[in-house]
């Protein structure tokens, strides 16, 4: 039987995996979109969790605004990628050092 | 529930929304090169939703849409300002666009969904809201940093907003369904009473307000979570970075306001004790740092972060009027920040940015009249008497004070002391120093105008600070 519990330390799991790969990833821009969309399943999984145990669906309904919403952010986030190899033709994390201070 | 008089409420966000999809569709077809069209609707929109909100404002706090919306004084003077600054934006962006030969239409769409996204912010009552008003402008500021598309500097910028900003979100999310699952609720007043009855769960509360704080503190920009700030500042061309620097603030501030106040007002101890160390880091490290820029963007940038500490000073003191007096700062800081954005364009040429402190030297032979207003914008952000920049620094000090943060207090005046040398050098290099070249200012006359307005703007309220003030405490109280 699976309890609460187990759902959320999951999610804690997965969120903590995605931040660290955001923080010590120093190679690819792409991984770093890849752990953002990890980020937001994590949460959706935390809402589905409550959701299911609480007996609310108003949690369900935020996963579906939370999914719409990161589909438009993958879109951009790419996007901006695409715009940033045509201008820089690398998309390394290292070499994204042109301003400081 | 949903009562088609309710649905009123909703009236200006309605018509915004349908006029950003109408220009969307205008500027397609459009063959115009200068896009004055787009232009021309978009100043329009705005000003439809500034009457709009005045002609539904009663004064009295509505609900509508299940109750996730709310329409109260707050909300319906923030929305005005946004509205209001929405038109001087679009002025001073598109003097800047059409100098530097690029103007495009999307600017303008992405900018009135931004203004969109912050109306709803302002008017959220419940997480979702929230949440959904802060991704349409996140994602729509995105879009403008990135949008001009041959600067290296500007994709770089943009990416570094996208990818903090995505993680600021999530961990706003994450920490809005911790929320959900010990109260079962995602509505604010709701969030509110049920905190009260679960006081048994305070650490795990806390836990999830820390996770939240650290979503709006990304919004405002404070430290620790400034890093995006002086990057995006400094690589977005000067039109996106006046936007970014003036209405999100509006909309940032409007949010802590709904989280922390109205949701999370029984954890009111714990979150001061968090924002405290904010106010108090951001003030330091951005007045500091901001000394040691030679770039006018970057140098604003800097201090963008040491005023935002200061505007959570109002939000710690924790009473009515210290929020009035927070919402005071920000509406007059949108206001110095655009002002200050506006003479860096008014100075750009095509293919010349100005962006330099050096580009400010002699300004004051090369035009008496501008370097004033740059005096007037330098010395009130400086917080000088009898500028705006110093009612909006003396009300949240008064009311700090008087909930018996000394000490904050006084770090607060040690900085902005700290923080007046740069302003001061920007004066001293427009009045002491030679130009190198004194190539003559390329201005309309509308913009010559309005950023006039803007800057004596600050010398009226400066003057009169107890109109806009009274206005702040009664949209609170």
């Amino acid at each position: 039987m699976i309890v609460l519990s187990d759902v959320l330390i999951l999610a804690a799991i997965l969120f903590c995996i995605s931040v660290a790969g955001i923080f010590i990833n120093r190679k690819n821009v792409i991984i770093l979109l890849m752990c953002i969309e990890l980020m937001l399943l994590a949460v959706n999984m935390n809402f589905i969790a409550f959701s299911h145990f609480l007996q609310d669906i108003n949690g369900q309904v935020f996963v579906f605004f939370i999914l719409t919403v990161a589909a438009a952010e993958s879109a951009i986030g790419l996007a901006i990628l695409v715009v940033l190899f045509r201008n820089r033709e690398t998309i390394n994390v290292q070499d994204l050092n042109s301003m400081k201070g | 529930m949903a009562q088609i008089s309710n649905m009123m409420l909703l009236l200006p966000e309605i018509i915004l929304l349908g006029f950003a999809c109408l220009i969307l569709v205008v500027d397609t077809f459009s063959t115009d090169p200068d896009h004055r069209i787009t232009y021309v609707l978009s100043q329009l929109a705005l000003v439809i939703t500034i009457s709009l909100v005045f002609y539904l404002h009663t004064g009295a706090t509505a609900l509508a849409f299940g109750d996730v919306f709310i329409s109260d004084p707050m909300s319906s003077a923030l929305k005005a300002m946004i509205a209001l600054y929405g038109l001087v934006l679009f002025l001073y962006s598109f003097e800047y666009l059409t100098k530097q030969g690029w103007v495009k239409g999307e600017y303008f769409v992405l900018g009135l969904f931004a203004i969109l996204g912050t109306m709803v912010l302002v008017s959220a009552y419940s997480m979702i809201t929230v949440y959904l008003g802060l991704e349409l402008l996140s994602l729509s500021l995105y879009a403008m940093v990135a949008m001009n598309r041959d600067s290296a500097s500007a994709s770089e910028a943009a990416m570094k907003y996208f990818v903090l900003g995505a993680l600021a979100s999530g961990m706003l999310l994450y920490g809005i369904s911790i929320l959900y699952g010990i109260t079962g609720t995602f509505q604010l007043n709701e969030l509110n009473q049920q905190i009260l009855q679960h006081s048994e769960q305070t650490g795990l509360l806390v836990f999830a307000m820390v996770f939240i704080i650290v979503g709006i503190a990304f919004k405002l920009g404070a430290v620790p979570f400034h890093m995006w700030v002086p990057d995006v500042y400094q690589g977005a061309p000067t039109a996106v970075t006046m936007f970014v620097g003036s209405i999100p603030k509006i909309a940032a501030f409007a949010m802590a306001m709904r989280l922390l106040v109205n949701g999370l007002e029984p954890l009111m101890t714990n979150w001061q004790t968090i924002l405290i160390i904010l106010a108090v880091l951001s003030m330091g490290i951005g007045n500091i740092t901001a000394i040691a820029q030679s770039n006018i963007k970057r140098l604003l940038a800097y201090s963008t972060i040491a005023h935002i500490g200061f505007l959570l000073l109002g939000i710690i003191a924790g009473s009515q009027q210290g929020y009035a007096a927070s919402m005071f700062y920000v509406i007059t800081y949108a206001l110095m920040s655009m002002g200050a954005f506006g003479v860096v364009i008014l100075l750009s040429r095509k293919d010349f940015e100005s962006d330099l402190l050096e580009d400010l030297k002699g300004l004051s032979d090369r035009n008496p009249w501008f370097a004033f207003i740059m005096l007037i914008l330098m010395f009130s952000l400086a917080g000088v008497p009898p500028f705006v920049g110093f009612w909006a620094k003396w009300f949240v000090l008064k009311e700090l004070v008087a909930s018996g943060f000394i000490w904050v207090a006084a770090a607060a005046v040690f900085f902005a002391i700290i923080g007046a040398f740069y302003y001061l050098r920007i004066i001293k290099l427009m009045y002491f120093d030679k130009a190198d070249e004194t190539p003559a200012l390329e201005a309309t006359a509308q913009m010559q105008v309005v950023l006039s307005l803007n800057g004596i703007a600050l010398l009226i309220i400066g003057l009169s600070p107890g109109l806009l003030m009274a206005l702040c405490l009664s949209s609170l109280l």
